[in-house]
Order: structure tokens, then C-alpha cells, then sequence
């Protein structure tokens, strides 16, 4: 690789290969949670449910696995817990909107709400440590998986610090987040009940006129909305982090939701999407403190804003025209 | 075992049991009794109607027995069975299907998929899929209702979604078909091909329940009839013994006179003139291409067409709703509406313009207001009723009381919520408002859409004394026998463009239809 007199630029050109693909892996371990919750939302939405609510039973869900994880030891109990929990939510929220037709957007909102305060109201009273859950020890989180030879792998270029960095050393969480992705793409696509659940987003007359339960088939979008959620949510406090911190879930629901939309509610694109915010979240953490020329150090308040203000920009203009299922957010009546 | 194999001979009728029956059947939402003792019975193989108005009951009864609905109490019975029917699953089962008026169609699905939704064969979708395709090829031969399958039901026309529809039940091998006003959407030629579906369908052994209030169908097509009026049935008859003039006054409960009685016109000077006008919408579609034609005082004009063809858009435009992109509109010989100068709404109305929007409840009144608030929508800043801060409602509640009385609009409550009136009511309401300001210039859209006969009779006599008045009338409506009957010349609307323009008292249905369909050009055809 390079001219003999070139040796500066070529170590340069692997430093940089190597920062560049540093960043890709922070991105896969920022993107996880939001992968989870995008896949989520779609679930639900696709049913014809908007769940707002993805953040609460994120939250619900990172509180529940780690203060499990904590009294337990055993971080799949834990991942168990925030499971349940997540789902109990997503229940609460079809049973508002689905069994009694409740405004969508006011239930989802009160989870958030709810769920904000009583993680911290119930860490204090179980561990008297501000709202935290004690911190895990090494047993009680998933440990990342380190993938066969990659210390020999490892020293070859530009394959090596891909397999190594990249592919490899992740916990279990995250390679199921890119296993779902496809798997969701074929349950709606492959699968009668995916067939049934895009046709209920739709039009949910056409489904009960088929001799569908309408509702039954929501409770079961929900469900899986609960799911996955949980898996996002137990994966910030025992995969990502080491405890549960008050709101840690800091807007990630939200960024979720506008990843999916901008994925026009499809797995696949809301990955990528999912990626992306993953990405300048991740560049965002590199660029702070550093010198750039012209605009030279940029305000940490700034950078951190960043991802935001991309989503905004993005979801305002830069989407096209998202067609939203058509009956999301539309109680089912009979019609009299 | 399909349908066919269960086609004997000529003597069925009197050996098999009736395909349904139905025996006392009540239903009621809250206090509305929608169904009182409602029996009938229609033989197998054979096309029953069901006729009656708006609100009459008969498609809660039809939702009742697809088990949409379930009756409070009665008893049906399918092929002599008494069957529980308590789901449309157990509807399916029993072999019942049903095409409603809005379908039940998903439009982002294909054909194929929207056929096999609930009807799948197992958890995967590629052998349901495959299995369906097979059938739909042999359905589609049989009876003749070829459509491609792998198409987006929400690019099909709607006379080939409506086929989906039917072929969707067959697929369930349906032996009895509802069919729910299925002519609404259609052109003449639609409607024809619908029919020719349906008689092979009962030659092949399927019994077909046709619910309508177009009574020329109902002579058309059907072997027998039951009439229906406020939630009762009042008669049954076999279709080759009663007449329109006799099913009407059963359905209304007293004579009605069918045909629109009306002179010949006088018309005088050009009131409304467009000139090559055009309207793009938010989405950069062009919705009218270069239309130009006028109205004169004393004459009736209507616009014919399969709706969403630029009516709804022409009306918007003439009203100053929607803007002008090209072309200029000029009343009474002075300008009105152009491209460079815009009128809103409420400037068009204070030139003399009124409207009775197509969609009255989302354009013409408020759902929620009080009959007296809704009847000065559009002129509430008038002196009359408004004195600057607070609203004159003395005035307000004379005006109502006043328009109710001369446009007989029931109940006459000035204090009813807009909404709890009945369909013929409400527009009843809306027409008294904008005729009472004698405008110039009428825009009338879909003037009896969801009105009972009896109220049709009376708004199409107002709209008649209008024109004699020597007002200009501009009628859009997608009912061809009401503008055959109403206007006085026919303008017929197609993809934006007006094809062709007929008078009325030349026009024939043939020829307007196929005009609406874009297959014809008559000789008087505008040229562009």
C-alpha cells in the first residue's frame, strides 16, 4: 500500500480506517436500543396503534432489568423482568386504546409520565441511592461475545479491525437487534398474521368483515410492541450500561418513532435509519473537545444537539411523502 | 361442492327450502328502533331486492345477517336451517358474502392479497397465495370476472374493485350474495356489466341480495322484492307483478311524483362564464384542463360524470375555495375569479354566489352548531344577525324559524343540533340558507345524496323555481338520472376536461354514459 517515501500518510490512512470504524461500532451499540423501539413502534403502528409510549416502557423495562439484575445476579432474569414489565405497559396501553377506544396520544404520554417518576420513586425506596439501581457487577450484564481467532484475524488489515472492532466482542442484545430486523420484515411480509396486521393498519373494516378479530390482532401488535421495547430497554441498563440512571433513556423513544417514520414504517429502512442516528450520535461524542479548522472547537451543547436537530431537519423536509398506515391512530367503531 | 354443482332445474324453487329466511327481527340501537319484526324469505337461484330509503333499515338487516350486527331477537335460517349467526366468521361459514358500499378493500394489497385476507390456508403466506391464484384463474373464467391479480387494488377503477369484492366472497364460496347499493359508483356501462355478472351468478345457482333505492334496477334485474320503510317491511312482490309508480308510494307511504315536473326554459343573459380554466392541487396535479363553458340565467346546467373526474374541483373553484392556476371566470360580465385576482369565499358570496357544497356535513354546516347557528354560516357577519360584538340571535332564531317553515325542514327545532337532523333534512337546511340570499349565480353539488325520495321531490321543485326565477344554476351531481331529469343542458366532466355537452332533452343515457367513460364524442363535442 502506498509509495515508499508515503509511510506517513499510509499510517495516517489506517488511523483514520481504524477511527472510522471505532465510530461504526459505537454506532451499532447507540443504534441498538433505538432498532429495538423503531421495530416496535412499527409493529404497533402498522395495527393501526401510535404508541408515543415507546420511551416509558423503555424506561420501565431498563429500571425493572437492572434492579433485577441487582437483587438476582443473573442478568437473563433480569432481561426476563424488563420483558414482563414492558409488556404489562403495553397492555395498559391497549387496553386504554383498543378495549376503550382511549386517545392514543394521551395514553402513551401518561406512560411516559408515569413511568418517569415511579422508576425513581421506587429505585429510591429499594436502594436508597438517589433514584440509581446499585451498579452491576460483571455476572449480572451481558458479557460481550467474543467471536473465534480474532486475535489472529485481528492483524490483518483493513478485514482485521472490521472483524475485530466491528463484528466481533458485542453482547448478545446487540446481534439479536440485526437478527430482528429481518425477522420482522418476514412476519409482515411472509406470514399470515404479517398479512392481517398490515391490513388492520389500513383499513380494520376490511379485516372484521373478513371475519378477523380486530382487536385481538392489535393486542398481539401490541405484544410484540412490548417485546421489543423490553429488549431495548434492559439492553441500556445491563448491556450498554452498568445500572439504571434516572431518565436514561433521554429521548430515545422519541428518536425511535422518528426513525421509523423516516423508514417509512418498513424494518429495513428503519434500521438504516435507526444507523444513522446511531452514526451522528457517535460522531457527535468524538467531535467533542476537538479542533476543527475553520469553525475551530465546537460548544459541547452543540454537538449533543446535533442528533436532534438532524432528526428534525430530516422528519421536515427530507423524507418525502411518508404515507402513514391509513387508520394509525383511529379507534376501531363499528360503524352506526 | 361450488355453487354450480348445486343448480338442479326448473322445479327447485318449489322443492328446496328458501336460501334464507328471516323471522322476526329486532333491532335497536339505544332508542332507535332500526329493525321491528322483520321477516322475509327468498328462494335459492333467484335475485331478491330490497328497496326503501335512507334510514329505512335495510342495511342493518343485511349487517345483521352477514353478522356485522347481531339482532336483538328473531331467528334466521340458512337453506331451512336455523343458523346462529353472531360473527361474519359464522356468516362465511354458513355461506353468506357480502359487497359492501364502501368496499372493504385494503388499497395498498394486491388483488391476490386482498382475496386471501382471512382466507388463508395456513401460517405462510406463499401457499395461501399460490392456492388463490389457482382458484381466482377458474373463479374468473366461470363468471367471467377477469381482473389481474397482481394489481394494487388502489389503482383498479372502481367498477374492477367492486369485482374483487365479489370474487373476495366467492373465493369463500359464498352460495348467498348481499350486494349493498353496488351501483352507486358506477357508469351506466359499470352497472350493466354488474348486472350481466349477477344474472350469471344466479344461473349458476347463487342467490343474490340486492339492497338499492334506485328502482330501475330493481325492475331490471330482480325475480322478487321487499320493500322496506322505517324499519318494517311493508310489502313483498314479485318484480314482473308491482311497478316503479307502486314500489315508490310503498316506499314513501304516499304518491310520489317520480319524474321532475318542469317547463321549458327561458334562457336569458350569460350570468357565469368560464374561460379555459385550470387547478392544480397541493400535489402538483392538474385538476382541470381548460375549461370553459357558461350558464345563462333561467337555465339549469349540469355536470355529469363518474365522480372524481373535476367536478367536486370545478365547483370548489367557482365557489373561490380552491385557486384559479390559469383561465378566468367572469359573473354577470365582470370579472369574478383569475389567476391575478383571487376571490376567497365570502367575496364570491357577497357577489351573488351561492353553494350547496357536494359534502354538507364537512363543507356546508356544522356538525355540532344548533340548527339556528348553521343557518347563517356565511352570512353570520351580516347586519342582519351580527352587531359587531355580539350576534343579533333574535334574529338569528326568526331567520331559522323562517327558513324552516318555507323549505320544511323537520323537526322544526331551531335549537337541534345540526347533526341529529336526517340526511334530507340537514340539506334542507343548507339549501334554505343559500337560497334564501337569492343569488345570482347557484352552485349546487350532489344536491340529493343519502335524501329520501320524498325530500328529493321537494328539493328538485326548489331548484326548478329557482331557474324559473331567472337564476342561473350550475348542477353538479353523479346520479345521471337527476341531471337528465334537472338541467337543461348537460356538460359531461372526464378527467378534468368536459368531453362533450348534450341538451338535455337530446340527451340519452347510452350516450352520456359512454361520454362519462370517455368512449364516445359526440358530434356537439367541445373541442379544445
Amino acid at each position: 500500500m502506498g509509495s515508499p517515501n508515503g509511510n506517513g500518510v499510509v499510517m495516517d490512512l489506517e488511523g483514520a480506517f481504524l477511527l472510522f470504524v471505532l465510530v461504526l461500532d459505537s454506532t451499532a451499540r447507540v443504534a441498538v436500543p433505538l432498532i429495538f423501539c423503531a421495530l416496535a413502534g412499527l409493529f404497533a403502528e402498522r395495527s393501526g396503534v401510535i404508541d408515543i409510549g415507546l420511551e416509558g416502557k423503555m424506561l420501565a423495562a431498563a429500571f425493572a432489568a437492572a434492579a433485577t439484575a441487582a437483587v438476582t445476579q443473573s442478568s437473563w432474569i433480569g432481561l426476563g423482568a424488563g420483558v414482563v414489565v414492558s409488556i404489562a405497559f403495553a397492555m395498559l396501553h391497549g387496553f386504554a386504546c383498543i378495549t376503550h377506544r382511549g386517545s392514543q396520544v394521551v395514553s402513551g404520554l401518561a406512560i411516559n409520565i408515569l413511568v418517569s417518576g415511579l422508576t425513581v420513586t421506587l429505585g429510591i425506596a429499594w436502594f436508597h441511592e438517589g433514584g440509581q439501581t446499585p451498579l452491576l457487577v460483571d455476572d449480572a450484564r451481558f458479557p460481550p461475545i467474543e467471536w473465534p481467532g480474532t486475535n489472529v484475524v485481528g492483524g490483518v488489515p483493513i478485514i482485521g479491525p472490521i472483524y475485530k472492532e466491528l463484528l466481533s466482542g458485542h453482547n448478545v442484545l446487540v446481534y439479536l437487534a440485526f437478527f430482528v430486523v429481518p425477522l420482522s420484515w418476514w412476519i409482515l411480509y411472509r406470514t399470515r398474521f404479517g398479512l392481517r396486521l398490515r391490513a388492520v393498519g389500513e383499513n380494520p373494516t376490511a379485516v372484521d368483515t373478513a371475519g378477523i378479530s380486530v382487536q385481538w390482532l392489535r393486542y398481539r401488535a401490541m405484544l410484540l410492541c412490548g417485546v421489543l421495547c423490553g429488549l431495548a430497554g434492559t439492553y441500556l441498563s445491563t448491556a450498554h450500561g452498568a445500572s439504571f440512571i434516572r431518565d436514561m433513556t433521554a429521548g430515545k423513544g422519541y428518536i425511535a418513532l422518528a426513525a421509523m417514520i423516516f423508514g417509512k414504517w418498513r424494518p429495513l429502512p428503519a434500521m438504516l435509519a435507526c444507523l444513522l442516528f446511531g452514526f451522528l450520535d457517535s460522531v457527535a461524542a468524538r467531535l467533542q473537545g476537538v479542533e476543527l479548522p475553520v469553525v475551530g472547537q465546537i460548544p459541547v451543547q452543540f454537538i449533543q444537539a446535533l442528533p436532534y436537530v438532524v432528526t428534525v431537519i430530516l422528519l421536515a423536509g427530507f423524507i418525502g411523502r411518508a404515507v402513514a398506515p391509513k387508520a394509525s391512530g383511529i379507534p376501531y367503531v363499528k360503524e352506526r | 361442492m361450488t355453487p354450480s354443482d348445486r343448480r338442479v332445474d326448473g322445479l327447485r324453487n318449489a322443492i328446496d327450502p328458501p336460501a334464507v329466511e328471516l323471522i322476526n327481527i329486532n333491532k335497536r340501537f339505544g332508542s332507535v328502533q332500526a329493525n321491528r319484526n322483520v321477516s322475509l324469505s327468498i328462494a335459492p337461484a333467484t335475485i331478491h331486492g330490497i328497496v326503501g330509503e335512507n334510514g329505512a333499515g335495510k342495511s342493518t338487516l343485511m349487517s345483521i345477517l352477514f353478522g356485522f350486527y347481531q339482532a336483538n331477537s328473531g331467528e334466521i335460517r340458512v337453506n331451512g336451517k336455523t343458523t346462529r349467526i353472531r360473527t361474519t366468521e359464522e356468516a362465511i361459514r354458513a355461506g353468506i358474502g357480502m359487497v359492501h358500499q364502501h368496499f372493504m378493500l385494503v388499497d395498498s394489497f394486491t388483488v391476490l392479497e386482498n382475496v386471501v385476507l382471512g382466507a388463508e390456508s395456513g401460517r405462510l403466506l406463499k401457499e395461501s397465495l399460490s392456492t388463490a391464484r389457482q382458484t381466482l384463474d377458474l373463479l374468473e373464467s366461470k363468471y367471467g370476472l377477469e381482473v389481474n391479480v397482481d394489481t394494487l387494488v388502489g389503482d383498479l377503477p372502481v367498477g374492477l374493485q367492486q369485482r374483487v369484492e365479489i370474487l373476495k366472497a366467492l373465493y369463500r364460496e359464498a352460495q348467498i350474495l348481499i350486494l349493498d347499493e353496488p351501483t352507486g359508483v358506477l357508469t351506466p356501462q359499470e352497472s350493466e356489466q354488474l348486472f350481466n355478472i349477477l344474472l350469471g351468478l344466479r344461473d349458476r345457482g347463487v342467490t343474490v341480495i340486492l339492497i338499492t333505492h334506485k328502482l330501475r334496477e330493481i325492475m331490471a334485474i330482480t325475480d322478487t322484492v321487499t320493500v322496506m320503510r322505517g324499519g318494517e317491511v311493508v310489502a313483498h312482490r314479485t318484480t314482473s307483478q308491482t311497478s316503479e309508480p307502486e314500489l315508490a308510494e310503498l316506499m314513501v307511504g304516499r304518491k310520489v311524483l317520480l319524474r321532475v315536473e318542469k317547463g321549458i326554459s327561458q334562457p336569458g343573459s350569460v350570468v357565469l362564464d368560464v374561460r379555459e380554466v385550470e387547478t392544480i392541487d397541493q400535489r402538483g396535479v392538474k385538476r382541470l384542463h381548460n375549461v370553459s363553458f357558461n350558464v345563462r340565467s333561467g337555465e339549469i346546467v349540469g355536470i355529469a360524470g363518474v365522480s372524481g373526474n373535476g367536478q367536486s374541483e370545478l365547483l370548489e373553484v367557482l365557489a373561490g375555495i380552491r385557486t384559479v392556476t390559469a383561465g378566468r371566470i367572469s359573473l354577470n360580465g365582470k370579472p369574478l375569479i383569475d389567476q391575478f385576482n383571487p376571490r376567497d369565499a365570502g367575496q364570491v358570496r357577497g357577489l351573488g354566489v351561492g353553494h350547496v357544497p357536494e359534502d354538507r356535513l364537512r363543507m356546508g354546516l356544522v356538525r355540532s352548531f344548533e340548527a339556528m347557528e348553521s343557518s347563517i354560516l356565511g352570512i353570520h357577519s351580516d347586519r342582519r344577525f351580527n352587531a359587531m360584538v355580539f350576534m343579533k340571535l333574535d334574529a338569528v332564531l326568526e331567520n331559522c324559524r323562517h327558513k324552516m317553515e318555507a323549505f320544511d325542514v323537520r323537526p322544526r327545532n331551531p335549537h337541534l343540533v345540526t347533526v341529529n337532523f336526517s340526511g334530507g333534512n340537514q340539506q334542507k337546511l343548507v339549501l334554505a340558507r343559500e337560497m334564501d340570499e337569492k343569488p345570482g349565480l347557484l352552485l349546487v353539488g350532489q344536491p340529493t345524496r343519502g335524501v329520501d325520495i320524498g325530500a328529493i321531490e321537494f328539493i328538485h321543485k326548489e331548484i326548478v323555481a329557482m331557474r324559473d326565477a331567472g337564476r342561473a344554476v350550475l348542477l353538479v351531481s353523479v346520479e345521471l338520472e337527476e341531471i337528465m331529469s334537472l338541467a337543461d343542458r348537460i356538460l359531461v366532466m372526464f378527467d378534468g376536461h368536459i368531453v362533450g355537452e348534450v341538451t338535455a332533452s337530446h340527451a340519452s343515457e347510452q350516450e352520456l354514459g359512454l361520454m362519462m367513460a370517455n368512449a364516445a364524442t359526440p358530434a356537439s363535442a367541445i373541442r379544445s
